[in-house]
């Protein structure tokens, strides 16, 4: 397959795909695991539905493209976009909706494409995007976390929520989901209300914290920490996530202290919804992101600025799964345009 | 009918099909196929051009000097696209807001401009006639069949609208395969379209190939015997 950890010309160190998709793996387990903490056992069971949707459809494409199934399905590589896909997705989403994004991320993204190594786009932010223009009801099906609300959902409810559309008695949808953070503040600016009142107000006031959403800053916390240590292991370039958050926070620091009542802070920016998730885990796919060193640097400006726009002038909450293809598109002509000078040569006339 | 006659027939409808082999004319595929009735209204309009302006251009082929023959050919097309757009404003008015810029659009069409200069300028009234019929069916049926896999993935019905193109009798047509289906919007936006016709496009070619196997199968005991003689 085509794997490069970065272009020529240097000799580096010879790793295997499956070592570094099970490290991004293992650096996936605590953040994910303090999402099912604070989110409940939807996270899961989605996990679970992703995982075994995005491994049987990458075997049935295989077969049908007569390629080797066991080396592919050993890899790693689906596992990351079924992790990706649960902890994208609401805690709350149906059944159907975590397959038809699986399915659409495994055969349509990633095999059409030629398989791993060669897709364009990012699978998991293909499949997510697939489903939210889609089902633009069911992607609002988040529950509120952990310590906002004092009823939790249990395990039994979770499940027949998931899989049937059946609530638990008493309660109605509107009563068991609860906006994002982000959704929130957004709804909120858009009706002039001012982002002090919203984080103290009475219901939605819980679902924030010192700096971040409820529950979001720990998960995305540990995401960074997961996300240090994966950059310490060089599984992935630091330019990345590095010029990502760094271009963010600049923006949201800009426009937070132009006008403080009506744009979030840049902290709130930075540990809220998807963005470490996106940082270290999302845009340093080390097949759709960019291979070069300058290149890295623009990709994750564009991220960010992108990310920036969606979230805070665009008609969806988070804007991370746009973001992200949107700039893979640029990869190609990123890569052509950014080639690093091979040693001796001069400037290429 | 002559072989020729089973030849083009064949080209138009399968061989040589303007929306799965020669892609032609994408842009008024890929919009107005968000339901089966688009697709009929706009196939059927572009089906009347196609015979209409073989037609013509093959009667007048004989006095069509080569070096302006295309703005001729042009003439004669915007000619006829105009009548059916006057024609369908007049008896499918509702079907005609709903396709809107693509039947003047019809114009632009290059699958028509391409069988005016490649077959209908120099084949006979009757045969470039069957060209365009069969070429305007070929893209028909792949904008009805693009149209209703839309409309029946992204809404779950069929025939929806019917009563835009066939009348207040036929609004019973529209059945509704799933009940309650929540609906598939990606299936009526823009990416529907080009993934369907890119999955359409993967089924012809898979048939061909599943077909020129089993040619091969068959022909395959007859090559030695071919070999010494060259």
């Amino acid at each position: 397959m085509l794997f490069r950890k970065a272009s020529s010309p240097f000799i580096s160190a010879q790793a295997s795909v499956h070592s570094i998709m099970y490290q991004v793996l293992y650096a996936l387990i605590p953040g994910t695991l303090a999402a099912i903490y604070f989110f409940g056992w939807g996270i899961l069971i989605n996990l679970l539905i992703a995982a075994i949707i995005c491994l049987l459809s990458e075997a049935f494409v295989l077969k049908l493209r007569n390629r080797p199934i066991k080396a592919s399905l050993t890899d790693g590589s689906a596992l990351i976009t079924a992790c990706l896909l649960a902890l994208a997705l609401p805690p709350l989403a149906p059944w159907w909706l975590t397959a038809i994004a699986s399915i659409f991320a495994i055969v349509i993204a990633k095999q059409l494409y030629g398989g791993l190594g060669f897709n364009v786009f990012n699978p998991a932010m293909v499949g997510y995007i697939v489903v939210m223009i889609s089902f633009p009801r069911e992607m609002t099906f988040w529950v509120a976390p952990l310590g906002a609300v004092d009823h939790w959902l249990s395990f039994s409810d979770t499940f027949s929520i998931i899989f049937s559309g059946a609530l638990p008695d008493q309660s109605s949808i509107d009563s068991v989901t609860m906006a994002t953070p982000m959704d929130t503040l957004k709804t909120q600016i858009a009706l002039e209300n001012d982002i002090e009142s919203t984080r103290h107000h009475k219901v939605y006031g819980a679902l924030f914290n010192n700096f971040g959403g409820k529950g979001w800053q720990w998960i995305n916390l540990l995401f960074l920490l997961s996300g240090l240590w994966m950059i310490k292991q060089k599984i992935i370039d630091w330019r990345i996530p590095v010029s990502f958050l760094l271009t963010l926070l600049f923006i949201a620091n800009f426009f937070a202290v132009s006008d403080y009542a009506s744009y979030p802070s840049a902290l709130f920016h930075l540990f809220s919804g998807g963005t470490m998730l996106c940082a270290f885990f999302i845009a340093t796919d080390p097949i759709s992101a960019s291979t070069t060193p300058k290149g890295r640097w623009i990709y994750g400006m564009g991220i960010a600025v992108l990310v920036y726009c969606i979230r805070t002038w665009g008609g969806y909450p988070d804007g991370i799964a746009f973001a992200i293809v949107l700039m893979n598109i640029t990869v190609p002509l990123l890569d052509y345009y950014t080639q690093p000078k091979t040693y001796g040569k001069s400037e290429v006339e | 009918m002559t072989t020729e006659q089973q030849t083009i027939v064949k080209n138009g409808l399968w061989t040589n099909n303007v929306a799965l082999v020669q892609l032609l004319g994408l842009c008024p595929l890929l919009a107005v196929t968000s339901s089966l009735i688009n697709g009929l209204g706009l196939g059927i309009a572009t089906l009347i051009t196609l015979v209409l302006s073989n037609t013509f251009v093959s009667i007048i082929r004989h006095w069509t000097r080569p070096e302006v023959r295309i703005p001729i050919f042009v003439l004669i097309i915007a000619s006829i696209v105009t009548a059916i757009e006057l024609a369908m404003n007049a008896w499918f008015h509702e079907l005609f807001l709903i396709l809107g810029i693509f039947i003047p659009l019809i114009v632009t069409n290059c699958s028509i401009i391409a069988r005016a200069e490649a077959f209908a300028s120099r084949n006979n009234i009757l045969d470039s006639a069957l060209d365009g019929f069969m070429m305007g069916m070929g893209f028909l049926l792949v904008l009805v069949l693009l149209g209703g896999l839309r409309e029946a993935i992204g809404q779950g019905t069929l025939f929806a609208n019917a009563h835009l193109m066939f009348g207040s009798a036929a609004e019973g047509l529209e059945f509704t395969l799933i009940q309650d289906y929540p609906g598939f919007l990606l299936a009526i936006l823009p990416p529907g379209a080009f993934i369907g016709l890119g999955l359409l496009i993967a089924v012809k070619n898979s048939i061909e190939k599943h077909k020129s196997k089993k040619v091969v199968l068959v022909s395959a005991p007859v090559k030695p015997a071919e070999a010494p003689a060259q």
